[in-house]
């Protein structure tokens, strides 16, 4: 009985809207073949290979899967931290 | 004549192939179109009972494709529509009894005969569904507005973009707009927008739809009920024409949002 007044409270969403993010979750999984904590892996490891060449904020990476019609793509924003200039070795 | 062969695809059982592929044949055939409709199912046949020709079988699928019979003796005539057939589904055999190759075969010979083939695909992703698949033209994937199905229709087209017959089309079945007005049901565009695929109806859920399959006479003889008159646009659209989206009264805005996603039929 409380379905409705838990809404009317805003504390229960609409099972259509559970339903359609659930969805988009699974779909991602399905549609890459990567788990959630296998996305985790990859960003991890990417971060690894970066660092080794440049300086980043771990905390500031955002690795990510979108979505584009029916094509899925990989996005990663990696910001660099070493200032403008970057250094030039010597020729 | 040069036939067009539709394939009718879900992934899941359950989510209205067998009642979608009869309804269609009727649709077509009731505008004048010659239409063979194939079970494809092959150990659950179900397409002859939906059509109400389950008493007139004498030769199936699997007594074609090992030469038992000619392909003309295991078409049915409907007595209704004397330009629909069926060609139904062995019911002691399984889905290895036919290959992929055998039913391009089977439809190249159809072809030239007439204008619409109409295959129903069997659940799952295996042999069956490969069955049907192989000599499609256009595939429609059916789903309704529920989580397994939507997920289940995601992969089949999915599976049909890689077999190069895409880009599928897709019929939204038994949709209540009662339960998406509060909320309980997602959306035409919710399914749309996770599916991102082309729509080419939607089918109201609609108790004259058991009612029609209890007595084997198909609900789109009946333009009075709503799902009749869904599954009648459907066909129309399949032949190029455009045709407004019925209106389910849904929340205001729907029918137009909707329509950015219709756009003239290819095939």
């Amino acid at each position: 009985m409380a379905d409705w007044l838990e809404r009317l409270l805003g504390k229960q969403k609409h099972s259509a809207d559970s339903a359609k993010d659930r969805l988009k979750l699974v779909l991602i999984n399905d549609r890459t073949n990567l788990t959630t904590e296998q996305v985790e892996a990859l960003k991890n490891d990417l971060l690894q290979v970066i660092s080794r060449y440049v300086d980043i904020d771990p905390t500031a990476v955002q690795i990510s899967i979108s979505q584009e019609g029916r094509e899925n793509r990989l996005v990663a924003d990696i910001p660099i931290r070493t200032p403008a200039r970057r250094k030039r070795s010597p020729a | 004549m040069a036939a067009t062969v539709v394939t009718v695809s879900s992934g899941k059982g359950g989510v209205g192939k067998t009642t979608t592929t009869a309804n269609l044949a009727v649709a077509l055939a009731l505008g004048g179109q010659k239409v063979v409709c194939i079970d494809g199912d092959i150990g659950l046949r179900n397409l002859d009972v939906v059509l109400g020709l389950e008493n007139r079988i004498v030769y199936d699928l699997v007594d074609v494709v090992e030469g038992r019979c000619r392909l003309r003796q295991a078409m049915i005539r409907d007595k209704r529509l004397p330009d629909l057939f069926l060609i139904p589904a062995a019911q002691t055999r399984d889905k290895s009894a036919v290959s992929p190759s055998d039913m391009v075969r089977l439809c190249d010979e159809l072809r030239g005969e007439v204008d619409w083939i109409l295959i129903d695909s069997p659940a799952g992703i295996e042999r069956g569904f490969r069955n049907a698949l192989a000599p499609a033209d256009v595939v429609l994937v059916v789903t309704n507005p529920e989580v397994s199905a939507v997920r289940d229709a995601d992969r089949v087209i999915g599976l049909v973009e890689a077999e190069e017959k895409g880009p599928a089309r897709l019929i939204l079945n038994r949709l209540n707009p009662a339960m998406v007005k509060r909320g309980d049901m997602l959306t035409a565009d919710d399914v749309l927008e996770l599916l991102a695929v082309e729509l080419i109806g939607i089918v109201p859920e609609d108790e004259n739809v058991i009612v029609s399959t209890n007595r084997g006479q198909p609900v789109a003889f009946d333009p009075k009920a709503k799902a009749g008159m869904a599954f009648q646009n459907i066909a129309r659209r399949l032949k190029g024409e455009q045709v407004a989206f019925l209106d389910l009264e849904e929340k205001d805005g729907f029918l137009h949002r909707l329509s950015r996603w219709m756009r003239p039929g290819g095939n």
